[in-house]
């Protein structure tokens, strides 16, 4: 019922908003489509934005691999773009630097966090508990617009004169700290700070909001364990940021302090650029390592949480079977998030730090291999004897399982300190975390898309485009990463520029062009998939029934488009959770359906 | 949405459980700070000192301002409005006081030659204006939050009754004042 036909019968449009309030809404274009407060509409914004920073951040990998492939080649175009950047058509050393630190900067947390978890906490979490929209809409709206501005400051870096942040996505200092030591730390540095401050303010709001959410607002019967594991997966994602990114946050403003008011916190009297003595006394940049760190290992568990969410929500359904071991599955998820917090210092054990405590770091590290282990297991014992339907969804969680074992098992080289301090500065640990975060977080992000892209658009993507996608991503994924861990193992160090100086890196010469030729690979063949999105909105098939895939949570017995609100009528109430496929003979019941007499509950 | 959500099973306003959350961030955050202070104190080159007396009477100043949002509070409670907005408005004025007074200590730390920022300064004072600094971004967070419902008061359009919003702020406000006692004594102690 629309809002004129209620006026034609004489209802003043007063008494219209205040009963019908939440469904119905003079929506103009800003309100629908810039300054919504609809969690769908913030979710695909949330993914819009996250696919250009993806496209951004993907093509400067592609440029530097450009340079570590062929360290020889020129090309003039290079120079007709980026000007002295990339001077007689060869990129320099401070572009290789910028392009590394805003790849880094980019993927992990304008892509990875805010694009991954601001797209499917903001989508998922109010239809998969049955709530009309988050608790607070208006600062689920707030998050996004932070996150814009926060992305336009980025941008603007690349287009300063000296160029964007250039020391590492991480900003040590003291090369972070001091405007003389490099072009890259100039006001691109601070730009990089200010940006990654209101970064942080958007993950912060959008995050109380989806913990809120999720414990106060779920609908009738909704209990805790009857919540998919996506939603779970979300949670501890929503609680790990917010305990940690505050603390990264305190980090950055005693580096603007170091860098602006000539303080002390990690600066002491170092020579710089050979000749000038600092007078700053006292520092130390290990502090800031600890304080980044204490984020930073949290954080790629916000990375990759919520591909755990939605791989197994997504293995589930396509395998019609339950998901095995659901409580498991959620106290493993709840021993990685609470050892998230304690093994920061695993990071820093080439920094001098007591040998003592990095073994008790060490042992904290290498039991995050137990919780994880018992996923994987889960996982693959969730696809045995399953009826698989193989959607490009499922394909990429399986991909995704693939992954992490891959990436998971180097992880436990690294998490030795005495192996850590051979590895740590090569190739080795690039290979690790690429497979391990990375690419698998891309996995289960691709298979979230093409899962509920026909609950977000009312269309299907067209498969086989994502069949392409899925094969050449997952064969260029190992074909890049694999030999690396070669590269690792034999030496090579990770961030340089140029390698041609080493007799002993010359053996790499092919191996790295290959490794480059497999990275513009790749990078084509998400184009593939960016074009397969756009397309697929407007051109798609449509979706004709309510539930496609025949699953059981609350997000398919909403209208093929739903409107603000969600459910027209009443919010549906819960009586079973959400994995019973193929149970006493049937497909799928869904969430919604009582159970019946002679039926055991999970 | 108001009617929408009341129809939902809840247990406590979302907005207050956003509150009590966002808090919980803020606590990281000096808790990271403090613990660098700790790290910081134990190494070569720190100054011991002795926070300026002045920091002890804007603690006293921020301790009464908690006591009048609260009373603020029960007489909005009670319907007064006038002594809800007098008291509110006495609320936000202890509260700018406070920050002067802040300030103040802060150039009482540099004239007393403890040199917060710049050559020569040390890391000891330079983390009491840190934390302190950020201390005061959050309550001027609460002065123009106080603002804002403050004049919400006096709205000619329409009465409002709504007490979330007056409760969130008064919550706010209380932790804003602990988390100073708590840097106060921190400081105090650990110096």
């Amino acid at each position: 019922m629309s809002n004129e036909i209620v006026i034609q019968h004489g209802v003043s449009e007063q008494e219209v908003h205040e009963h019908h309030e939440a469904h119905h809404h003079h929506e103009t274009f800003i309100t629908k489509y810039v300054f919504s407060q609809d969690h769908k509409m913030i979710a695909k914004q949330f993914l819009i934005t996250g696919m250009i920073w993806a496209i951004i951040g993907g093509l400067m990998s592609v440029l530097f691999r450009l340079q570590l492939g062929y360290p020889d080649l020129q090309l003039p175009w290079l120079e007709d773009i980026f000007g002295h950047w990339a001077k007689d058509g060869k990129i320099t050393p401070e572009f290789y630097y910028a392009l590394g630190t805003m790849h880094g900067t980019i993927l992990i947390f304008f892509v990875l966090t805010a694009g991954l978890t601001g797209t499917f906490a903001n989508f998922l979490i109010p239809f998969q508990v049955g709530a009309r929209d988050m608790a607070s809409p208006f600062l689920n709206m707030l998050s996004y617009w932070f996150f814009v501005v926060a992305s336009v400051i980025l941008m603007s870096s690349l287009f300063v004169q000296t160029g964007p942040a250039a020391g590492g996505w991480t900003v040590y200092p003291p090369l972070s700290a001091l405007g003389d030591a490099s072009q890259g730390s100039k006001i691109g540095m601070d730009l990089w700070l200010v940006s990654l401050a209101l970064f942080v303010v958007s993950s912060l709001l959008g995050g109380l909001n989806y913990i809120s959410t999720i414990l106060n607002m779920r609908t009738k019967g909704m209990t805790m364990t009857r919540m998919p594991l996506t939603v779970w997966a979300l949670l501890f994602t929503a609680i790990l940021g917010l305990l940690s990114f505050p603390v990264l946050f305190s980090g950055f403003i005693l580096l603007l302090f170091d860098r602006h008011l000539g303080t002390s916190f990690y600066l002491s009297d170092i020579v710089i650029s050979g000749t000038k003595i600092l007078p700053n006394e006292g520092g130390s940049p290990i502090l800031y390592q600890h304080l980044f760190w204490f984020l930073g290992h949290p954080e790629v568990y916000i990375i990759i949480l919520p591909t755990f969410g939605l791989v197994s929500e997504v293995m589930s359904i396509n395998a019609r079977k339950p998901i095995f071991g659901y409580m498991a599955m959620i106290a493993s998820m709840f021993a990685i998030a609470l050892l998230a917090f304690l093994v920061w210092a695993h990071h820093m054990f080439v920094t001098g730090l007591n040998p003592f405590l990095g073994s008790v770091f060490v042992l904290l590290t290498l039991l995050i291999a137990v919780p994880s282990a018992i996923k994987v297991f889960n996982w693959l014992t969730t696809l045995w004897r399953g009826s698989i339907r193989f959607t490009p969804g499922m394909l990429f969680s399986i991909g995704f399982v693939s992954m992490f074992i891959s990436g998971g098992l180097t992880g436990i080289f690294l998490g030795n300190s005495t192996l850590d301090l051979h590895l740590h500065d090569t190739y080795f640990v690039i290979a690790h975390f690429h497979i391990v975060m990375g690419v698998s977080a891309f996995m289960g992000m691709f298979a979230g898309v093409y899962h509920w892209f026909p609950k977000m658009y009312g269309r299907y993507m067209n498969n086989t485009l994502g069949y392409i996608h899925f094969w050449v991503t997952l064969v260029c994924a190992y074909v890049i990463f694999w030999p690396m861990h070669y590269e690792g193992f034999a030496g090579m160090p990770r961030r340089y520029y140029d390698y041609a100086g080493w007799e002993s890196f010359k053996q790499f010469v092919e191996l790295n062009r290959v490794i480059s030729f497999a990275a513009i690979l790749s990078f084509l063949v998400q184009l593939l998939f960016v074009f397969n999105f756009f397309y697929s909105i407007f051109k798609g098939r449509k979706v004709t029934s309510k539930n496609p895939w025949g699953a059981n949570t609350l997000e398919w017995t909403t209208p093929i488009r739903p409107g603000h609100g969600n459910w027209p009528g009443e919010i549906p109430e819960v009586h079973r959770w959400a994995y019973d496929y193929g149970k006493d003979g049937r497909d799928f019941v869904p969430q919604t359906e009582p159970v019946g007499k002679d039926e055991t509950s999970h | 949405m108001s009617e929408a959500m009341s129809v939902q099973r809840k247990k406590i306003h979302p907005y207050k459980f956003n509150l009590w959350l966002g808090l919980a961030g803020i606590i990281m955050m000096f808790a990271g700070l403090t613990s660098a202070y700790i790290v910081k104190r134990s190494q070569p080159g720190w100054e011991s000192f002795k926070l300026p007396g002045i920091f002890l009477y804007s603690t006293i100043v921020i301790l009464i301002s908690s006591v009048t949002v609260q009373i603020a509070v029960r007489a909005f409670r009670e319907r007064e409005m006038p002594r809800y907005r007098l008291f509110f408005a006495i609320t936000g004025i202890l509260g700018v006081v406070f920050m002067i007074m802040q300030v103040v200590g802060f150039y009482t730390f540099q004239s007393l030659g403890m040199k917060m920022i710049g050559m020569g300064s040390n890391a000891a004072y330079s983390f009491v204006l840190a934390i302190a600094g950020l201390h005061i971004v959050h309550v001027l967070g609460g002065v123009i939050a106080l603002i804002i419902i403050f004049f919400k008061a006096f709205s000619s359009k329409k009465r409002n009754y709504d007490i979330i919003p007056v409760e969130i702020v008064a919550t706010y406000w209380h932790f804003v004042d602990i988390l100073w006692v708590y840097l106060f004594i921190f400081f105090s102690l650990l110096h």
